[in-house]
């Protein structure tokens, strides 16, 4: 991917400092264009920040960033022109009714005053936002702001559009329609670059994910390269006895020799395989760790073995100490997500 | 695992039933469609400027401070200083009226300042931001919606003073000139307020902000009483100040007569507020 015309986005050493939070420190992405590229961080993570600056609402500190080869900073015109934003917040007038908001936006887009009427109805329309054109947005659900939001900005077809943190505060059906839109979009050759803290939004709609944190990109890849690095999948047991359960977990970590952790569900062990100290992949390594079970008689209902979970590959990327070395510590499951 | 946090919005029920994505329909939407031309700056600003008269029809609250406030202002001052200044609320009227609009509409200005604020604080502001539009545009059209407004206090505050005794000896011509100079300034000076809007960071902030400024720039002029009964240093301000120019403007447009000096600096005035305060909003608004 060394050719520019390729690439949508490419920013190199990107900064941004508020007083003295480096929000953004030396970011430098390659975004392929007509892909969706995922910017996966915690809350305060820089991405935001480093939306905006592509986007030509902030200004960088240092480092520089092009959108189609222009740059955000000399040529912020032409980039406004390629480009859409989405922001965290709904960027509609929650005073106006959805067909105002559109005809107003289809007029600043140099739409005459029918075309943009045309065009805002076809979008409420194919957004199922038809019944609810001539109500305030401020009356519309959190999903529905989302729709109207990215109808406004697919207005203009972008050839780029930003969808930062777009199902953040969505009901999990919402967070489907969004998804469902955001494919559509895609499919018509608009490059997305999504911004989540959902390692499941990632997964399910990027190509390539970034990982950010404290302003920095700590990892970059596709799915399956961020999932490799860390190198690892989980076994998951189901017991039918509960009883037995903390013979297994000495079971399993004998077997596999490496961290069980006990699941809520009081039957349910998870276990990392890793690979370390053992020339056996990890299937072979999860089949010996179920013949120890059953050898020491305990029964087992149910058994998985999956890759790493995009939450895994987070946890061990965020949680890893300057020097590198620990793994994981499977307990923080599901907090720092 | 994730931890998803569900937002707490009271309006979280979707009472459509949106079959998402209409896949097809999305694909006819987006593909084919030309970009029309970029809008011409007027054309630009005066769609902002659209945006605040809905605004208006969807918040008509907001016409108070355009319609009660100046009718308070009108009778308020006329009977409070009539007697004591000008013998009688009769022959007060006819200096305090054109005064006292140059007044209020300055004072109404400061809104400006908050709605520009208030916008910022929603997301919609970075959506205008990104647009590939003439960059004043959206504070353009802000203030074109706001001259409206005080189109609607200068007639409010007229018909008002017609009723209590006011004759304007210049005629329609006089008066119409006289609240077509108030509308220039009015929309010069309240670039002073989108420079404030953008520069605060509270609706809160801007309004005290505000309130300092007008205040003495209001008062300290030739709005109630005569300067020459004034001390020294203070006729100094008061007879530079640029709501005097107005002021004096206003009154003798509206009697009939031709002021040009102060026309004259009425308009230099007005001139000088756009090229200072308005490339300091420009300034504040692109860097933001």
């Amino acid at each position: 991917m060394t050719d520019t015309t390729d690439l949508a986005i490419e920013t190199e050493g990107l900064v941004k400092v508020f007083g003295t939070n480096r929000a953004v420190d030396g970011v430098d992405l390659r975004v392929p264009a007509g892909t969706v590229y995922g910017v996966l961080g915690p809350n305060g993570a820089g991405k935001t920040t480093a939306v905006k600056m592509l986007a030509t609402l902030l200004r960088p500190d240092g480092g520089r960033a092009r959108v189609f080869g222009k740059d955000v900073v000399k040529d912020a015109d032409s980039v406004r022109g390629r480009v859409s934003l989405t922001g965290q917040y709904a960027s509609v007038d929650e005073d106006l009714t959805g067909t105002e908001n559109l005809v107003l936006l289809g007029r600043l887009l140099g739409h005459s005053r029918p075309a943009a009427r045309e065009r805002s109805a076809q979008l409420l329309t194919a957004f199922g936002l038809a019944e609810a054109a001539d109500k305030q947005i401020k009356n519309y659900s959190g999903g529905m702001r989302r729709r109207i939001d990215i109808a406004a900005s697919i207005l203009n077809t972008p050839d780029l559009l930003f969808l930062d943190e777009p199902t953040t505060g969505l009901d999990p059906r919402s967070r489907n329609q969004v998804w469902d839109i955001v494919r559509a979009v895609v499919a018509q050759g608009t490059t997305v670059l999504l911004t989540t803290q959902y390692l499941d939004e990632a997964d399910q709609l990027a190509s390539r994910i970034a990982v950010i944190d404290h302003g920095k990109v700590i990892a970059e890849g596709t799915k399956g390269e961020l999932k490799a690095s860390v190198g690892s999948g989980s076994v998951h047991v189901r017991l039918r006895d509960p009883e037995r359960r903390p013979e297994a977990e000495r079971v399993l970590r004998a077997a596999l020799k490496a961290a069980v952790t006990l699941e809520p569900d009081p039957v349910a062990l998870t276990a990392t395989v890793d690979g370390h100290g053992t020339d056996l992949g990890a299937a072979e390594q999860a089949a010996r760790a179920l013949a120890e079970l059953a050898r020491a008689g305990i029964t087992v209902d149910s058994f998985g073995l999956g890759q790493p979970s995009l939450d895994e590959v987070f946890l061990a990327l965020t949680d890893r100490p300057a020097d590198g070395t620990p793994p994981p510590n499977p307990d923080r499951k599901g907090t720092t997500a | 695992m994730t931890t998803v946090t569900t937002g707490k919005d009271p309006r979280q029920t979707d009472a459509l039933a949106f079959e998402a994505p209409r896949a097809e329909d999305l694909a006819a939407l987006l593909v084919g469609h030309e970009r029309p031309p970029r809008p011409s700056a007027l054309s630009a600003s005066l769609t902002f400027g659209w945006r605040a008269m809905l605004k208006i029809k969807h918040v008509p609250e907001q016409l108070f401070d355009v319609t009660a406030f100046p009718i308070m202002m009108v009778l308020m001052y006329t009977y409070l200083f009539g007697g004591a200044l000008a013998g009688s609320v009769s022959s007060y009227i006819q200096f305090l009226l054109p005064g006292i609009l140059v007044m209020s509409v300055v004072m109404i200005t400061m809104y400006t300042g908050v709605s520009v604020n208030t916008d910022i604080e929603k997301g919609v502001f970075d959506r205008f931001r990104t647009l590939p539009i003439w960059r004043p545009a959206p504070m353009v059209g802000y203030l074109l919606g706001d001259v409206v407004r005080y189109l609607i206090a200068s007639a409010v505050m007229l018909t008002v003073g017609m009723i209590i005794g006011y004759r304007p000896e210049g005629g329609v011509a006089g008066v119409l000139l006289g609240v077509a100079l108030l509308l220039v300034f009015a929309f010069s000076f309240s670039w002073v307020w989108t420079m404030f809007g953008l520069l605060l960071r509270s609706e809160k902030s801007v309004m005290g902000v505000s309130m300092m400024v007008i205040f003495p720039l209001t008062f300290l002029s030739n709005v109630f009483v005569d300067p020459r009964t004034m001390p020294g240093w203070l006729q100094a301000f008061v007879n530079n100040s640029p709501v005097t120019h107005l002021a004096t403007s206003v009154r003798e447009l509206m009697a009939g007569n031709w002021p040009a000096a102060d026309i004259a600096w009425s308009l230099g005035w007005s001139v000088a507020l756009v090229a200072v305060f308005g490339a300091v909003t420009m300034r504040l608004y692109n860097r933001k």
